[in-house]
């Protein structure tokens, strides 16, 4: 399990990596926290001829306040990001889906660009970026592109980023005041891939769901946003009954893939049940200190 | 293709320089060219936590990261855990606590450790057992580990000079 | 029966002395195979079919010759004539055990590398060296099998279909064993039974799964043509056979180290083609050459176990009284099966387990299959005969109203019929006695630490009030253990008064340096840092058997005794010669002899060495030879039994079917134990295993025999938050078999959980009649139990 032989570049600039990405294209692979792709490698299902390697670049690693967003490098590692207060307070969802990522050896390197642009169907910053409606900067010698979440993620591993772009930014909307979110998973080991997960960050004005948004993982192809279940909540009044029928819808409308931890009947199941632990949790974390 | 570089190391305070191609893992450097074999290869691809070194202060997989990316940067391994002969805390709570029955898994579940404790500013038993499951055992059944931890945090927690960012 | 060593409890026995490999291993400092690097060193990388069945009709060897860095490379075709197999049968079993069984074994050979066929994923047909192991898996990359493929062979079942494809051409059908065997009126006596129950269980597959995988490393000295050998085997002395097999050395002239072993669990517990082959390379070479096994192989290659499928009938009486049991099994072997028969022969006798049942009958087979060779591992076909047993009893239980401890106390063999002659026989070819135990004294022990039957049972009956499902699960059972054939210990009194000890047992980390050294120090009556432990060295003892099947301390304590009973006598003669007494007035103390009675007439070990010294001026008497060392070699005269009794609490939740296990105990006898905490570590290693195996770990399969869990992302080891503290108990009954008084305790704790938790999540949900009677359970049939997930009691 030693990985094929392949040249590694480090850029120390955004655009001398955007210059190697239009020299290499295809052949490269872009190296973040390494966490998903050096297994990969290892186990030579990967075998990039040019890995380029953007650890040394130290301005993709922020969390900056810009607003009415926040934007995160998308070399800041996940380690960061779970001990940012910023984070924390301004987007309770990102924070709640990073404590739930793999455990924090792996978290020390993780970053959530690396997660977002790998789009691996279990992991949670996808699904917390759908939900969120987060807008990816992807940049390229020809440019950049803001893309919206909800057109990034287009299958298993599969995103909008054409060969010579990088992701650079994700731009995460503020919480509303008055919100609360959590993310919700169960997976067969604390760490491991969720079998299923759901993130939600829900707005009441007294007793009705003045704004919500679920989006789940671990149910798909790919992220999942959770349409139907949001819209059995939005305008409602929040109750074990409301709740039910989003988790009712959850289930209904994901459709998820058997595998050897899993049936699709299973996950199916979770996605519900996490639905409604998460919108319960959410719920919960209203008007609590961050 | 297969040409190699000089990388230069500070491991466990003292500085090291070895030859590496750009495919050869940091744990294979540490192991192979550092001849630092206390640090131990298990799955090599992320999972089990044997080879967990401290990076930077920050707990690492050294078989996720290719020795490349560590040119320069600073390194705590198993072997600079003890005072020469004098075992670090940890070690002696581990023995106590009967935490190592084949010692394979030791080095990577005591970086796991250290940074664990050494990142928080308190920990309950429960989150004691959801921090070291980044790290697999196969002898103990973990307990002797966890009470280990527990009594390490107690200690490091009760004792404010013990408990800098510097003992990582 | 032998006489107690007088002295022996009380000195080191019976003490939790800390260990002595703690601290290398603690500072980084242990040496495991993979850390032995000698300069010129090679390193191989195998070429693994990844087709289960397959016809081998060339291996085009060209681009992987021309590699960069290769030194070498052949494929089995190559090597075909210039390596040996392994023999089928490297553990023989006794002519007195296939006299009282019904049997028809034939077990294959396994070549080395194959040349004619493929008969697994992960088996070798190539290897390659090279000047690192990233080099040779560029070059074994680039080596061209051309297979024909053949229909495989996915399991057991589907093995004995006559129209399945035959596995082993030599042996002409596919399973390498049959085995009956029956007591009292055998399955004719479920006749007369009152109530029968006839069930199916399945015990799915896993495996040891050490964290430090296999790991050979050969360096050939062409002087004295010998070859060292550092194997992470627990076995150097069946290596150490096979190695001089297959290269035409005396034994003498092969030295097999294990060095530190990063867990072994029974995976490490015979000699593998690869312990083989990189000796050999190394000679043909002339450089030391190193295979370090990686993950994926290991997985895919190494060997696992388990994998029964059992039909079970029962018959009892109204009060649950157990009357017959039927028992037919096949148990997949995988496409080779290296140890033998053995295994499922274990399967057989231990299904009975604490019970008192009259009449038995068994038939089964091993069959052969295109899986990964099984092999014993922790429990070694216990887990599986005691999972079926045991959900047997609660099925019993819950067809009778009854609760499951009461049709349990109601079948235990009780103390006062210690020794209980079962009537059936073990491997080591000797009738079955249970030696010695109080069966139900510990079921109920474990019932009581759970706060007794009633309060518990009370306490389910208030969760389910508030709509939590809550389960109480049992399990029992006993263990044939410190098993023969033999183990070899030399013992010497060095020249500087020390005592230095060597077994042929093989510790991966239960602490055997320091059991040794507690055993010796009370035998010699010296300090412990006085005793010079040497393990898993083939140096050190001529002969030695390994550590595996919960053996090593019955058996190399009753050889560590032997042999430093023979240097004694010499000791004691000389003492007398010096000290001018009779022996008979000599007692050992305080490292050396004194006159009993007399404190002032001592003389020290070294002293007496000294004066036993070949040549001028020695005091030796007239008759006694030069040189205080001796080996010997301890035949056990049958096992020990140890047994257990196992109770767990677990909560269900309805929504997910996750079982939280709130509660785990397990009462535990292994007679008298050595080292307390080391006992205690080695019950709950195994429990933990147990229950890894019993919610987590599987090696499964698909319909065309590929495995589905090749990872550790996959193949889900128990971590520290999977596993909860753990309640071990211990009973000391004495073993009347051995002087020391012991049984063997390394598997116990991993026999039992899988059925304790199947059980403890069938009561649960005793009202909805789960029924889980195969493994692992599975949180998706525990919520299947709760078809919507929104209308339960939880709500």
């Amino acid at each position: 399990m030693k990985p094929a032989s392949f040249r590694h570049l480090q850029p120390a600039s955004v655009d001398e990596a955007l210059a190697m990405l239009a020299e290499h294209g295809a052949d490269a692979r872009i190296l973040a926290g390494g966490q998903s792709l050096v297994p990969m490698m290892n186990f030579r299902l990967a075998r990039p001829a040019v890995l380029m390697d953007i650890n040394r670049i130290a301005d993709l690693a922020y969390i900056r306040d810009a607003g009415s967003s926040l934007g995160i490098g998308a070399m800041t590692r996940e380690r960061a990001i779970e001990t940012s207060a910023l984070v924390k307070s301004s987007a309770p969802l990102i924070h709640a889906a990073t404590e739930n990522i793999a455990h924090l050896p792996i978290r020390s390197r993780g970053t959530i660009g690396g997660s977002i642009a790998n789009a691996d169907p279990a992991a949670e910053y996808p699904a917390a970026a759908l939900a969120l409606d987060a807008t990816l900067v992807a940049k390229s010698v020809r440019g950049e592109r803001r893309i919206a979440a909800a057109d990034f993620f287009q299958g298993v591993l599969t995103t909008a980023l054409e060969a010579d772009e990088m992701l650079t930014e994700i731009v995460v909307p503020k919480a509303p005041a008055g919100s609360g979110a959590a993310f919700v998973e169960l997976s067969r080991r604390h760490g491991d891939f969720a079998m299923a997960g759901v993130g939600c960050e829900i707005v009441l004005s007294g007793d009705s769901v003045s704004g919500i948004r679920l989006a789940a993982c671990g149910v798909g192809a790919g992220p999942v946003r959770l349409k139907a279940a949001e819209a059995a909540l939005l305008g409602k009044t929040l109750g074990k009954a409301t709740i039910v029928a989003a988790a009712r819808a959850a289930s209904a409308e994901v459709d998820p893939e058997s595998d050897v931890h899993a049936s699709a009947d299973y996950r199916r199941r979770l996605a519900g049940v996490m639905t409604k632990r998460a919108v319960e949790a959410a719920a919960a974390k209203i008007g609590q200190p961050a | 293709m297969s040409e190699k570089r000089t990388i230069t190391l500070k491991v466990n305070g003292k500085t090291y320089a070895g030859l590496a191609e750009d495919r050869m893992l940091l744990v294979d450097f540490l192991r192979e060219e550092l001849k630092l074999t206390g640090t131990h290869v298990g799955c090599e691809h992320g999972v089990c936590g044997a080879c967990t070194v401290i990076l930077g202060g920050e707990a690492a997989r050294s078989c996720l990261m290719f020795a490349v990316q560590a040119d320069g940067m600073e390194i705590r391994t198993i072997e600079g855990m003890a005072d020469g002969e004098e075992m670090h805390p940890l070690q002696t709570l581990f023995s106590e606590h009967h935490a190592l029955q084949c010692g394979f898994c030791t080095p990577g579940m005591m970086m796991t450790a250290l940074d664990l404790v050494h990142s928080r500013e308190s920990l309950t038993r429960e989150e004691i057992r959801i921090g070291m499951s980044a790290a697999i055992c196969r002898c103990t059944g973990y307990e002797g580990i966890v009470n280990a931890v527990q009594d390490y945090a107690k200690m490091v927690y009760g004792n404010a000079a013990k408990g800098s960012r510097s003992d990582v | 029966m032998s006489e107690k060593i007088p002295g022996f409890i009380g000195g080191y026995v019976g003490q939790s002395v800390p260990r002595r490999e703690d601290k290398r291993l603690l500072l980084g400092r242990g040496r495991f195979t993979a850390d032995v690097q000698i300069p010129g060193m090679v390193h191989v990388a195998f070429a693994r079919s990844s087709v289960p069945h397959a016809r081998i009709r060339g291996v085009d060897m060209s681009a992987a010759k021309a590699s960069p860095g290769v030194v070498y490379a052949a494929s089995g075709i190559d090597l075909k004539g210039r390596l040996p197999d392994i023999s089928g049968m490297q553990v023989a079993t006794p002519q007195a055990w296939r006299d009282r069984f019904d049997n028809d074994i034939l077990i294959p050979d396994q070549k080395l590398i194959p040349d004619d066929k493929m008969r697994y994923v992960g088996e070798p047909y190539a290897l390659v060296v090279a000047d690192s192991r990233y080099t040779a898996e560029d070059a074994a990359e680039l080596i061209e099998p051309d297979f024909e493929m053949l229909p495989a062979v996915p399991d057991c079942q589907a093995a004995l279909d006559p129209k399945a494809a035959i596995i082993h051409e030599e042996v002409g059908r596919n399973f390498a064993a049959w085995l009956h065997t029956s007591k009292g009126e055998g399955k004719a006596a479920l006749g007369s039974a009152k109530h029968r129950i006839k069930k199916r269980f399945y015990h799915h597959r896993y495996a040891a799964m050490p964290m430090e995988t296999r790991a050979v490393v050969a360096e050939y000295d062409e002087r004295s043509d010998s070859i060292t050998v550092w194997s992470s085997t627990q076995v150097v002395h069946w290596v150490r056979r096979e190695v001089a097999n297959a290269l035409d050395l005396p034994e003498e002239r092969v030295r097999v180290i294990a060095p530190e072993v990063g867990g072994g669990f029974g995976v490490k517990g015979h000699a593998y083609p690869e312990d083989i082959v990189i000796p050999w390379l190394a000679r043909e070479l002339k450089r030391p050459v190193k295979w370090i096994e990686d993950r994926h192989e290991h997985i895919l290659n190494s060997a696992h176990s388990r994998d029964l499928l059992l039909d079970l009938e029962a018959g009892f009486d109204d009060t649950g009284r157990i009357s017959a049991v039927s028992l037919e099994f096949l148990a997949d072997s995988g496409a080779y099966s290296p140890v033998g028969a053995g295994i499922t022969g274990n399967t057989v006798v231990h299904l009975l387990g604490p019970y008192d049942v009259a009449n038995y009958e068994c038939e089964c087979r091993l069959v052969l299959t295109n899986r990964t060779p099984n092999a014993p591992y922790r429990g070694a076909g216990r887990p599986e005969a005691v999972f079926a047993m045991e959900r047997m009893v609660d099925l019993i239980a819950n067809h009778l109203g009854m609760d499951p401890a009461d049709v349990r106390f109601r079948n235990m063999i009780p103390p006062e019929a210690m020794p209980y002659e079962v009537g059936l026989t073990y491997r080591d070819g000797i009738p079955i006695v249970y030696d010695s135990g109080d069966y139900p004294k510990a079921l109920k022990r474990a019932i009581d630490e759970l706060g007794g039957l009633e309060s518990l049972r009370a306490k389910q009956k208030a969760a389910r009030a508030e709509g939590r499902y809550v389960g109480i699960g049992f399990g029992c059972y006993t263990e044939g253990t410190g098993v023969g054939p033999f183990e070899g210990a030399s013992v010497k009194l060095d020249a500087t008064g020390k005592v230095v000890v060597a077994t042929g047992a093989c510790p991966q980390g239960q602490g055997h340096e320091t059991v040794f050294a507690q055993i010796a120090a009370d035998l010699w009556k010296v300090p412990v840092e006085d005793v010079y432990v040497t393990v898993a060295d083939t140096a050190g003892v001529t002969m030695g058997f390994g550590t595996m099947a919960s053996r090593s301390t019955v058996t190399a304590s009753g050889a560590i005794k032997g042999a430093s009973e023979k240097v004694q006598t010499k000791v004691i003669a000389v003492a007398a010669e010096m000290l001018e007494t009779g022996e008979a007035d000599l007692e050992l103390r305080d490292s050396g002899v004194g006159v009993k009675g007399v404190p002032d007439m001592h003389v020290t070990y070294k002293e007496i060495a000294r004066a036993a010294k070949p040549g001028w001026d020695n005091k030796r008497p007239a008759g006694i030879e030069a040189g205080m060392e001796a080996s010997d070699y301890y035949e056990p005269p049958t096992v020990t039994w140890a047994y257990a009794a196992n109770a767990a609490i677990v909560e269900i939740d309805p929504e997910t079917g996750k079982v939280k296990i709130e509660r785990y105990v397990e009462v535990h006898d292994a007679g008298v134990l050595v080292n307390p905490r080391l006992a205690d570590g080695q019950v709950k290693g195994g429990l933990a295993q147990g229950i890894g195996g019993g919610l987590l770990e599987e090696l499964a399969y698909d319909g065309d025999c590929q495995l589905l869990t090749g990872s550790l992302a996959d193949y889900l080891l128990p971590t520290a938050s999977d596993i909860p503290d753990l309640t071990v108990l211990h009973q000391e009954t004495p073993s009347p078999l051995n002087a020391l008084g012991v049984k063997g305790l390394g598997e116990g704790g991993a026999i039992a959980p899988p059925v304790v938790l199947a059980n403890a999540v069938c009561d649960a949900l005793r009202e909805y009649k789960l029924e889980l009677n195969s493994t692992p359970v599975r949180w998706a049939d525990v919520a299947a139990v709760f078809e919507d997930p929104f209308s339960t009691a939880a709500e």
